[in-house]
């Protein structure tokens, strides 16, 4: 039997109305941070990405600030977020963004956990607010690498690399074995530009890899955009990293390697939902994922890569999934013929061994000294 | 396995001369430019915000309109704009023109940071390629001779400017003015207007170099465009002595000191790479010590610029 509504009733309803529509508590707040701009094609358009994913969530609250550069000016946008917004979580998503500016605010906002893409945390000295997350992308890597073994016609790749650090050296070796796993003959050649952005030095050595002969052109910069767009000009095939690349070349485009952080950054709001924090452990201090766990994937195949082939690369990564394949296995020599992996021995690519990788592997025309 | 697309080392020297042909235009445009603008008696710094500005209004305009053509007058008649900006601030008693010049690069590339924001993600309709290399088998020279319009344009603008300035009667008072504005004044000849109008279609120039960058080579809108051409572009005048023949010839030199980093890498050859990387800024800088001498102040400077030391 319904009961009749009477004044004070009514106006209780009103009031609790807008409590009821909000859920139980205020709406979780989380703050993104970029070095550059949102749409680049490229890193931070995959961070952007994954932060809109976070539209899925209804009781999240995202916003955040593109273009901020590597200095005091994200200390700033991150005191905002934090004081204005009131942001619980804080993702600092380039690299420069940790030391000391992220570690500063940090020290300073206590009810606040600032996660960092790829950085490096020091037990004791840093605050106990900051947490580290980072994927391995090497087997994504592996098989682009193996579609570009597979596509191409004159056995030499190219490869524009920013800087020799191990994080792009590994992705180098990773795409150079893949293809090399099935095509043993194919040589790449890589060229190091010296920085992240710099759109003319990349397409200047785009054209000169095109001079010399390659046919599939990758690398690893800010946004490999340029380098796909100048592949197809010259009518060689590319893939892309980073974010899918497939709009610049329609014909060329073979596949690519993207970050899908949208599912790290959905896992941290469902953690800190939950009450989870990295201060006490109940967050991981550092939470790391590989392709099983979906940090990262293959871009669609472009209509160069016929069935068959996709196929090929299908059943390369069923093997990488369930561990029959591996990467880096021995006996793995570099390109001044060193032994870097020993006969016998396979190293996980979520192993420390190599984050301190400073080789190319053998059939790499390039110099890892600067 | 060597394939018959591949030239070896010879590819070295063909990717810097086709670097050459296409890495030189924002340098020929920007040095004609300055060097339209200094024959007035003016300094214009501001040309690297003007070049990112006409970047990212060619950009954009042909992304919307889908004619690259009218993005490139847009880009010409947006640094024209700045120019003319530029041009009234300095006429003002009392501004400083290399200071005016630097607050342009900060607001020129600030807004086209601002609005080049949306433009980032989308490719715009590219100008046309003029193809010299037709029935060339191999790839590497067939690339190097497909030409940009816009560098037969900058050939011609340069042999223009080479003959006004020595044949007919505006490039003599303009000559005039820059050398002895107050002889020139005495002459009856508008001085304030003669460097507006310098300054003005030398920003314009800026501007189309600028729509080289996104409309042709790389061919896309990024904040990190320009890398400093339009800086060095002002001081390769200064090497170039004034003169836009000898702009035209150090443009190509710069140009292809940009591809020597990343062709020779290509090649294999793979050591020293920062160095190379940075061949134009070093060839900037010995080239200044060249030019300078302790006896005898630069050929063909204005002499309103000389004076001011």
């Amino acid at each position: 039997m319904p009961k009749p509504i009477t004044r004070r009733a009514f106006g209780a309803l009103c009031g609790a109305a807008p409590l009821a529509a909000a859920g139980t508590a205020d709406p979780l707040s989380i703050g993104f941070v970029y070095n550059g701009p949102k749409n680049d094609l490229g890193y931070n358009q995959a961070h952007a990405e994954g932060k809109q994913s976070l539209k899925s969530l209804p009781w999240v609250r995202a916003f955040d600030e593109a273009n901020v550069p590597e200095t005091v000016a994200v200390e700033e946008s991150m005191r905002n977020m934090v004081y204005q917004d009131h942001a619980k979580i804080v993702f600092a998503t380039s690299y420069g963004f940790l030391d000391p500016f992220v570690l500063r605010v940090a020290r300073e906002c206590r009810n606040t956990q600032f996660f960092h893409c790829g950085g490096s945390y020091r037990d004791g000295g840093d605050p106990p607010n900051v947490g580290i997350y980072f994927g391995f992308i090497d087997e994504v890597e592996y098989l682009a690498g193996m579609t570009a073994g597979l596509m191409t016609r004159t056995g030499r790749m190219g490869f524009i690399a920013a800087k020799p650090i191990p994080q792009v050296l590994r992705n180098i070796n990773s795409f150079m074995l893949g293809a090399r796993s099935v095509n043993p003959n194919v040589t790449m050649r890589v060229v190091f530009t010296g920085d992240w952005v710099l759109p003319v030095r990349e397409a200047e050595a785009s054209s000169s890899l095109a001079d010399q002969g390659v046919d599939v052109l990758t690398g690893h910069t800010g946004s490999p955009r340029v380098i796909v767009q100048v592949a197809e000009r010259r009518g060689i095939y590319a893939t892309g990293y980073q974010f899918n690349q497939s709009v610049l070349a329609p014909h060329g485009f073979l596949t690519g390697a993207e970050w899908a952080w949208g599912v790290v950054y959905r896992k941290y709001a469902e953690m800190v939902r939950a009450g989870k924090s990295v201060v006490d452990g109940s967050i991981p201090r550092r939470m790391t994922g590989t392709l099983k766990d979906e940090f990262c994937r293959l871009s669609p195949f472009g209509p160069a890569v016929t069935a068959e082939k996709r196929d090929a690369v299908a059943q390369a990564k069923r093997r990488l999934l369930d561990g029959s394949q591996a990467i880096y296995r021995g006996p793995l020599r570099d390109n001044t013929g060193k032994t870097v992996v020993p006969a016998g021995r396979t190293i996980g690519i979520e192993e420390t061994a190599l984050d301190q990788m400073n080789w190319l592997v053998e059939g790499i025309q390039g110099d890892v000294r600067s | 396995m060597q394939s018959s697309d591949s030239l070896g080392n010879l590819g070295i020297l063909v990717a810097i001369a086709g670097g050459a042909l296409r890495g030189s235009i924002p340098y020929i445009y920007v040095s004609l430019g300055e060097c339209l603008t200094e024959k007035s008696g003016r300094i214009n710094l501001g040309m690297e915000g003007i070049l990112l500005m006409g970047a990212m209004t060619a950009f954009a305009v042909s992304d919307q309109s889908g004619s690259p053509w009218l993005g490139l007058l847009a880009a010409a008649f947006v640094g024209g704009l700045f120019g003319l900006l530029l041009a009234g601030i300095t006429e003002l008693p009392g501004v400083n023109d290399v200071a005016a010049g630097i607050a342009m690069i900060i607001f020129g590339s600030g807004l086209a940071f601002f609005f080049g924001k949306q433009f980032v993600a989308p490719m715009a309709p590219q100008l046309p390629v003029i193809d010299f290399g037709q029935g060339i088998a191999n790839a590497g020279v067939h690339a190097a001779l497909r030409i940009s319009p816009l560098f037969v344009l900058g050939i011609a603008v340069a042999f223009l400017m080479h003959f006004a300035f020595e044949r007919t009667r505006w490039g003599l008072h303009l000559r005039a003015v820059g050398d002895a504005p107050d002889a020139a004044r005495s002459m009856g000849i508008a001085v304030r207007r003669h460097r507006v109008v310098a300054t003005t279609i030398g920003a314009a120039l800026a501007g189309i170099g600028g729509s080289h960058l996104t409309l042709y080579f790389p061919g896309i809108w990024s904040e990190g465009i320009s890398g400093g051409q339009g800086l060095m572009a002002v001081a390769l005048v200064i090497f170039a002595r004034w003169s836009p023949l000898r702009c035209l010839a150090a443009s190509l030199l710069f140009g292809g000191a940009q591809a020597l980093g990343p062709s020779l890498q290509s090649a294999g050859i793979s050591g020293f790479y920062h160095v190379f990387n940075a061949s134009p800024y070093l060839l900037t800088l010995v080239l200044m010590v060249l030019s300078c001498s302790r006896t005898r102040r630069l050929d063909g400077i204005p002499g309103s610029l000389a004076r001011r030391g």
